[in-house]
């Protein structure tokens, strides 16, 4: 391993000292160590004075805790910069050929350039923050403990981490310093979201959510990461020369990758379909494990929020309650368009969000309904009533077609939103991104659209119907 | 030492390079010759391992650049386009830094680096920052990079780009001196002097395809016919009174002098010279006219309809 890493040692000590050649990374970084203490220092005095001052009491230990990350966090900012300047800067400046020329792999190559943009950065973030921390203890007024110092650095290294990782994935789509500083706003913003949740859960002073938080941006800097190296290979760095959007080629891609070789629409349907359907067995199984849990958790959940038996016991049922359910609107004969529209709706926002995600917000959308069913299906049982019975008259009639419409539609999202994190060999994340959507288009007209349309005239033309015989309405 | 069988590229569904077979063995210079965006950079990454064929194979230094990259790599100098140096770093450092990629242990590459500066008339200035280096001088210290590990095979885009006409000789000279020690260099030049000077063979690329390639007689045989000789007589001789023997056609001639193309001009020469004393002729020189690669390059460049063996086919 140690002889692995060090070439990849030789990229990283030739880089860092190259930072620190250029004045305009050392003078901020020695301004932002020396000074931003200083003034953090100064204004968490005058807070806790001015805060004084009207009677308030402001505690020590939510506003200190607060400005050492501050102090940490903004030398880290430095690192996007560094990372940038590393992978598209050298690629502009034509300085990055003749190291992929050289015997070392992409992995090395990609591992010491990532160091070289973390080292600086958390130097001066560690250093910052050790000076903050000792004009603190100078002050004797309040001095954090060491869990929540360790949590603290442990949040800038993440974040530093986080900003690199995503820097070297922007860097991977572009060929020029113009465009990747564009691109940096896609990790900016969420940067800047993401530096405000952490400061409202350090506000809180809750140890444990601070906890969860920096295993969540572990894990997400860990698939950045896997990302970065997947996408960072010599064929990619090289074979892209240009950051022009070529919208027809782009179209043929998609055209070609939605209609295959298909002659008519029953070989579409047999042959291209057929061949998509099979690619998705392991995100389709991926999905029906979530849906399956989302059913448990849903139950579990129906011990916590109870819904009185009384509202939805036998008598009640017979009582008005399902008539009552047929007299709304929306099973009115008129409603298959609403209901099929309503599931579209969900099908659209979780494509959105799995987009955004990697695939896994979309798994979250989709989940919610199914654990209703779960939460619903319990509270039955504890009603008295029979689970299997409410299953078969509730979901069911439409689910025969809802559900596995569902599936496949999940598992064609969570497909379209993995593909940017997980490496297509020989193929561009635009050319592996243009074949999972035209794979997600295939599913969703060729499938899920007209299930949802089967399911939406179910749910409206036999759902209340056999609900009302099973549960005796009319 | 390099081979290459069908060796293509494409990039979605751009041909970059197309069916591209080349063969260097140890001890030549391939000139790779063609216009701006005629494939030979891709071509030359593709024999860095750098990027993976679409098509065909390619085999350097006895390895094979798809299964073996590192070791085709390790086996390679390359000489890119662009120099792409550090312009923070000095340039002992430089040499340093890319001896060390190559795994070269701390006595060797410090003598080899030492060696390489004093070769290429840097060593004063080994503890300069190479930002401050002229364009030449940066073009000899990348040219240093690509030698320090000594690889067997060399692929120079461009060496002499940029230089000042000294500079440029003592690359060239570099050049011949490698391919004596049994190296086998491709180089990418627009020079087509320096591409005439140096090379053993040369291959012209257009549009991703190797349109001819062949020794330099060779590709002036095929391309641009036999040979053309010209006789220089006495300026008092009467030209017009002058016939050339039957089988031999004239090719044009002026006040004093006439040309004829032969394929055999070892056989033909002395015939014709005979032919023109028994004219009672008085013959100053005789001489072959120089063709130039130049003149080679725009033939081949011009004409669509020449292919990969350098001869015209029917559309």
């Amino acid at each position: 391993m140690l002889t692995r890493i060090r070439p990849a040692l030789v990229v990283t000590r030739r880089e860092v000292r190259d930072h620190f050649r250029d004045w305009r990374i050392l003078g901020p970084i020695l301004l932002l160590i020396l000074l931003l203490p200083i003034f953090m220092n100064y204004a968490s005095g005058r807070f806790l004075t001015f805060a004084d001052r009207y009677g308030a009491y402001v505690e020590p230990g939510q506003v200190y805790p607060f400005l050492l990350m501050v102090v940490g966090f903004f030398p880290i900012t430095v690192a996007l910069v560094l990372a940038l300047e590393s992978f598209v800067g050298e690629k502009e400046r034509h300085s990055l050929e003749p190291l992929l020329s050289s015997p070392l792999s992409d992995f090395q190559i990609y591992f010491g350039k990532l160091l070289a943009a973390l080292i600086p950065a958390l130097l001066a973030s560690y250093l910052g923050m050790i000076i903050y921390l000792f004009w603190i203890y100078l002050q004797g007024i309040w001095f954090p403990g060491g869990v929540q110092i360790l949590q603290i650095f442990a949040l800038a290294t993440t974040n530093c981490l986080l900003m690199v990782s995503g820097a070297v994935v922007v860097s991977s789509q572009t060929t020029s310093m113009r465009a990747a500083n564009l691109l940096a706003v896609f990790i900016i913003i969420p940067m800047a979201i993401l530096l405000q949740a952490e400061s409202a859960v350090i506000v809180w002073s809750n140890t444990a959510v601070l906890f969860w938080t920096l295993v969540g941006e572990i894990l997400v800097a860990v698939l950045l990461i896997r990302i970065g190296i997947a996408h960072f290979n010599r064929e990619e760095l090289i074979g892209r020369e240009f950051d022009s959007f070529d919208l027809r080629s782009g179209f043929n891609s998609f055209r070609k990758g939605f209609l295959g070789d298909a002659g008519s629409i029953w070989d579409w349907y047999r042959h291209e379909l057929g061949k998509t359907f099979t690619n998705m067995r392991l995100p389709a199984l991926l999905v029906i494990v979530v849906l399956i849990g989302g059913v448990v958790l849903g139950a579990s959940l129906a011990d916590e929020f109870v819904i009185p038996p009384e509202l939805i016991n036998d008598d009640t049922l017979q009582n008005g309650g399902i008539a009552g359910i047929q007299e709304l609107r929306f099973y009115d004969d008129n409603s298959i368009a609403m209901v099929w529209m309503n599931n579209l709706r969900t099908i659209l926002l979780a494509t959105f969000a799995g987009l955004l995600s990697f695939g896994v917000l979309a798994l979250i959308v989709m989940v919610v309904p199914i654990a209703f069913i779960g939460f619903f299906a319990a509270t039955t049982a504890s009603a008295g009533l029979s689970p299997l019975l409410f299953l078969l008259a509730f979901v069911l009639p439409h689910g025969i077609l809802e559900i596995p419409a569902i599936i496949i539609a999940g598992a064609a999202i969570l497909r379209l939103g993995a593909t940017i994190a997980s490496p297509a060999p020989g193929r561009t994340i635009g050319e592996a991104w243009l074949g999972a959507a035209a794979d997600w288009a295939k599913v969703m007209v060729g499938l899920v659209l007209p299930l949802l349309l089967g399911a939406a005239a179910l749910e409206v033309l036999i759902t209340p119907r056999i609900a009302g015989w099973l549960f005796g309405g009319s | 030492m390099i081979k290459t069988e069908d060796l293509s590229k494409h990039f979605e569904e751009f041909v970059a390079v197309d069916g591209v077979n080349l063969e260097v063995n140890a001890g030549e210079v391939l000139a790779l010759l063609g216009p701006n965006g005629s494939g030979k950079t891709t071509t030359v990454r593709m024999l860095t391992s750098i990027l993976r064929p679409t098509r065909g194979k390619a085999q350097v230094a006895g390895y094979d650049v798809v299964e073996h990259p590192d070791e085709v790599r390790s086996s390679v100098g390359v000489l890119t386009e662009h120099h792409g140096l550090y312009g923070r770093m000095p340039a002992g450092e430089y040499l340093d830094f890319f001896g060390q990629l190559y795994g070269i242990d701390l006595p060797t590459r410090q003598k080899r680096a030492d060696r390489m500066l004093a070769e290429f008339g840097l060593e004063p200035y080994k503890t300069r920052r190479v930002g401050k280096f002229s364009k030449g001088m940066q073009q000899k210290l990348a040219l240093a990079r690509t030698l320090l590990h000594q690889p067997p095979v060399l692929l120079l885009d461009e060496p002499t780009s940029a230089m000042d006409p000294e500079s440029a000789r003592l690359v060239r000279e570099a050049i011949q001196d490698l391919r004596s020690s049994d190296r086998a260099i491709i180089l990418c030049t627009h020079n087509l002097a320096e591409a005439e000077k140096l090379a053993d063979k040369i291959a012209f690329i257009r549009y991703g395809t190797i349109i001819a390639q062949g020794t330099p007689d060779e590709l002036r045989q095929r391309l641009l016919g036999a040979a053309i000789f010209e006789i220089k007589f006495r300026p008092d001789q009467e030209m017009s009174q002058i016939n050339l023997p039957d089988n031999i056609q004239s090719e044009g001639h002026g006040e004093n002098w006439l040309r004829y193309r032969s394929a055999q001009p070892e056989f033909d020469n002395p015939v014709i010279l005979q032919h023109l004393l028994d004219q009672g002729l008085k013959v100053v020189s005789l001489e072959e006219v120089p063709r130039s690669l130049e003149q080679i390059y725009l033939q081949v460049m011009k004409d669509p309809q020449i292919m990969m063996d350098g001869k015209v086919h029917a559309d």
